[in-house]
Parts: C-alpha cells; sequence; structure tokens
C-alpha cells in the first residue's frame, strides 16, 4: 500500500516541480500517439468506408481480416517494422530505426485496423434506407461519403478513441523500433518499465498515474465532442 | 451502394502494389544516398544501461566527438546478434567465450578490454541452502542445486546468463533446470534481481546492477569471491566489411574513448559515491 501512495506523491512532485524529464516524455508521448493516432485515422476511415460500401469479391474475407487485425500484438507489429527498418533490412538505409518516426510507424500499423474495423461495422450498422434516401435527394458521390459519415460520427469517435488507446497503452513495439533512448524515443510506457526494471517501484508507478492522466483528459475531450454531436 | 466502374478493381490492387514497391525502392536508395554519418549504434549488455554508467560516459563522448549515440541495451548475446547483422556499430559486452566465437567468424575487430567487476551469487538473507563460506563457487551452487533451494536465471542468452551455465556444467553434468527449483525470467538483471527478491531466490548478478537495483534489506551477498566470478566487459568495433551502413570511424572513436586515461578514471571512481564502493574496476589501474 505505501508504495501506492508513494507512487502518487512521486507523480504530484514530478508534476509540481516540473521535472523536466517527465515533461519531455509526456510531451514526446502526446506528438508520438497523436500522429500515429491521426494517420490510422487517414487511412481507416476511407478504408473502412470502402469495405461497408463497395461490394467486390473478397469483402468479406477483408473486413475478417481488419477484425482480426484488432487483435494485432504491438511486440509482432514492432518486429515487422524493426525488420523492415534495421539497417540490415530493405529500409535500413532510411536510418528510421530508434527514432520517433519508426515508433509511428508501428503504432500506426496497431492503430489502422482498429479504426477500420469499427468503421466498417459502424457504416454496416447504419439502416439500409438511409443510402436510399441520400441518393433520393439527388447527392453527388462526395456529400454521400459526407452524409454517411456523419451519420455514424458517434461511433466513429469510438474508432479514433480505440485506437488511440492501444497505441498509448502498448509498449511492446515502442521499445523494439524506438530503442528506449533517453530524450529521444522514451514515452511514459517504456520509461515506466525501464523504471520497473531498476527497481524504482516509485517513479514506475508515478509515471503510471501521468499516464492514466493523460489518457482520461484525451477520453474527457473526445466524449465531449461526442455528446455534442448527439445533441445536434 | 456504390457501383464499380471504370478500371477493374484487381487492376487497381495491382497498380497500388506496384505504386508501393517503387515507394519502398525509391526510399531505401534515398536513405542510402543521405546516410547519417554523425550517428552510432552502440549495443550493449544490460549491466552497463542498468548500473547507470552509460548515462554518464555516453553524454561526455557526444561532447567531445560530436557523435551522437543511440544505446541499445538487450544483452550480450543480443548485442552480438546485431554486430552480426550490422545493425550496430560497436558493442560493450561481457560474454568473453561468446566473443571470441564472433572475433573469429569475423563479424567484430579491435576487441578491447574496458573494465571488469565481478559475479555475485544473492539470495534471502536468511541463506537457505547455507553457501555463505562455500569454500568456491562449484561448491555454492552444489549446495544450492542439492538442497533445491529457489534459483532464478537470466535465461536469455546474457553474458551473465551465459557465466551461469558454465558454472554449473562444473557443477555436475546433469542438472535438472525442469525442477520447480529452478527458473528462467528471460528479462534483463535489473527485472530479475526484483523477481529473485520477491521469491526469495538465489540468483547470480554482476556486482554493478546489484548495487545499483537491489533492495538490501531483502537480499544479501551470500557468496563473492574467485577468478571463475572475473566479469570483463570489452568493447569490440563491428567488422566494416560485410555491411555497408556501419559507422566504422564513430565505432572506433568510441573505443579510443573507452580506454582513455580520463574515461579510466571516470569508471573507477563510478558509483564510490553513492555506493561506497566501486562498480566497475578500469583496465588502465
Amino acid at each position: 500500500m505505501d508504495l501506492i501512495f508513494d507512487g502518487l506523491s512521486e507523480a504530484w512532485r514530478l508534476l509540481v516541480t516540473g521535472d523536466s524529464d517527465v515533461y519531455g516524455i509526456t510531451f514526446r508521448t502526446v506528438v508520438i500517439t497523436g500522429a500515429s493516432t491521426l494517420i490510422a485515422l487517414a487511412i481507416g476511415l476511407p478504408v473502412g468506408l470502402g469495405l461497408a460500401l463497395v461490394r467486390f469479391p473478397g469483402q468479406r474475407g477483408l473486413v475478417a481480416l481488419a477484425n482480426a487485425g484488432t487483435g494485432t500484438p504491438p511486440v509482432v507489429a514492432g518486429l515487422v517494422v524493426a525488420i523492415l527498418l534495421w539497417r540490415s533490412g530493405p529500409l535500413g538505409g532510411l536510418g528510421l530505426i530508434y527514432t520517433p518516426a519508426a515508433m509511428v510507424i508501428a503504432q500506426a500499423l496497431i492503430a489502422t485496423p482498429i479504426i477500420t474495423a469499427i468503421t466498417a461495422a459502424a457504416v454496416m450498422a447504419l439502416p439500409p434506407t438511409l443510402h436510399l434516401q441520400i441518393r433520393a435527394m439527388g447527392a453527388n458521390q462526395r456529400q454521400y461519403l459526407w452524409l454517411i459519415t456523419r451519420e455514424a460520427r458517434l461511433p466513429l469517435l469510438v474508432a479514433v478513441m480505440a485506437g488511440f488507446g492501444a497505441v498509448v497503452s502498448e509498449v511492446g513495439a515502442s521499445m523494439m523500433v524506438g530503442g528506449n533512448l533517453s530524450g529521444e524515443t522514451r514515452v511514459l510506457t517504456t520509461a515506466a518499465v525501464l523504471e520497473v526494471s531498476k527497481g524504482n517501484f516509485g517513479t514506475a508507478l508515478a509515471l503510471g498515474f501521468v499516464l492514466l492522466a493523460f489518457i482520461v483528459v484525451i477520453a474527457g475531450l473526445l466524449t465531449a465532442v461526442q455528446q455534442r454531436a448527439r445533441r445536434q | 451502394m456504390i457501383r464499380k466502374q471504370g478500371c477493374s478493381l484487381r487492376k487497381r490492387i495491382c497498380g497500388f502494389g506496384l505504386v508501393l514497391v517503387g515507394i519502398i525502392g525509391l526510399a531505401s536508395w534515398f536513405g542510402d544516398a543521405c546516410s547519417d554519418d554523425t550517428e552510432m549504434i552502440l549495443a550493449t549488455s544490460t549491466s552497463t544501461e542498468n548500473s547507470g554508467l552509460l548515462a554518464v560516459l555516453v553524454p561526455l563522448f557526444e561532447d567531445q566527438s560530436g557523435y551522437s549515440v543511440k544505446v541499445i541495451a538487450v544483452g550480450s548475446g543480443a548485442a552480438m546478434k546485431m554486430g552480426e547483422r550490422g545493425d550496430a556499430d560497436v558493442l560493450l559486452v561481457h560474454s568473453p567465450a561468446a566473443e571470441t566465437a564472433f572475433i573469429e567468424a569475423g563479424f567484430g575487430i579491435e576487441r578491447t578490454p574496458v573494465m571488469f567487476n565481478d559475479f555475485v551469487i544473492v539470495g534471502p538473507p536468511a541463506d537457505p541452502a547455507a553457501i555463505k563460506g562455500a569454500p568456491n563457487v562449484t561448491a555454492a551452487l552444489s549446495k544450492i542445486h542439492d538442497a533445491r533451494a529457489a534459483f532464478i536465471s537470466r535465461g536469455d542468452e546474457s553474458g551473465t546468463h551465459k557465466r551461469e551455465l558454465i558454472l554449473w556444467e562444473d557443477v555436475r553434468q546433469d542438472v535438472d533446470f525442469t525442477g520447480d527449483w529452478y527458473a528462467e525470467t528471460g528479462q534483463g538483471m535489473g527485472a530479475t534481481l526484483t523477481i529473485a527478491a520477491a521469491t526469495d531466490a538465489y540468483t547470480l548478478t554482476d556486482r554493478g546492477t546489484w548495487l545499483a537495483v537491489s533492495d538490501r534489506n531483502e537480499q544479501s551477498i551470500n557468496f563473492e569471491g574467485g577468478d571463475e566470478l572475473l566479469n570483463e566487459y570489452h568493447v569490440i568495433v563491428v567488422a566494416p566489411e560485410r555491411h555497408n551502413r556501419l559507422n566504422v570511424e564513430a565505432a572506433r572513436s568510441f573505443r579510443g574513448f573507452l580506454i582513455a586515461p580520463k574515461t579510466q578514471e571516470i569508471i573507477s571512481t563510478f558509483g564510490r559515491e553513492e555506493y561506497g564502493q566501486s562498480m566497475f574496476t578500469a583496465y588502465a589501474e
């Protein structure tokens, strides 16, 4: 029990005294997870819409693939990206391994299937008559897609939250492609793992609390947006 | 529903695939064309990082040399694997037999001793297998084995793990590693020490990590001393012939930095203030 209070007071101390390390790590976490979630959204939203709206052979297989992809273990995503980006790998010359960019790529790989699958499910769940109504109103292709996306906006926010939740909490991929370099690729989860391995459980717990606080803030923001959207 | 129009989906997918391959090819070429030669990757054991030594040495080297160093602490076995593939420029490792094999296979050059400390057997202060005062490490491990006292192994091909296996070989050829008394963590030294403390188990650790990490209320050094427990760290420059993306100049410069008199003095005094004893002894002494 003492350890939990130690962790809480340590978290408070780190945040209040403005420990520059922790601020740096937190800021890096925000940027990296934000970028990977946005990239995953940019890919997952159109692919999810396509999976739900376009009929083509193999559609079901792809939907099943996206659904299965929601369970991609971070360490597998990390390993795949690492094999590509290691110097000995096909993209080794880019020098991206052990950089924040590598972490964004690996995390986007984790979040994309999640956002794709939830988007597809959300659009498929819309009433079939809705499509006819929109068409009957004389909407062109772009207006049609926009209206469909608007109708599915509540579950789409869930998709974003789920994708973000997956990348902000993962440690395996970040560790493998980022290398947990201090001041460069150390994020809240990998920093916590390092502190645990050093036996500094108080500091590790403090980092955990900072991470939880960050997730609560993001979830709160998204929920506020969602509820506002609901009232409209 | 949207209806397919224009070219068939298969054609589009093929086209997309071709573009993707093209992008990867271009990126690969572009990357080689503008590779960054101020960057160096150091692969090392977890003990050098867990002890905090690298956090002191690396910034110093960066200031002096202008190179930026990426430290990947993975255990000596994994570090040498990275060297084999050319994924690291320089290694700081402590697994002598594997290092010799690494050099003989032509993967590394200029292997140079940097520092040493010793391995110790730590365990519950109550010492259930009564290994305190054993005449040598073989006798101490024999007692643990015969008492079936809990023993936690790294199990990760690290330098410490390799040494542990060599020490067991001297005890007897048929040690029963499948028994309940023996467990592998597959994790770094710090994590393994924590698990050993929590389960009242013995474990083999380097003195540096022990000093930096352990909770000395729950664990004590139960056996130490003897040549068998000498723990030497070597720096190895990864052989440049096999790989074209290595930064061999930076690696050589780091090797020179580690054995420079000033650095050697820092190594020998590191930890003395905080722990009352040095964690490593430099070879220059």
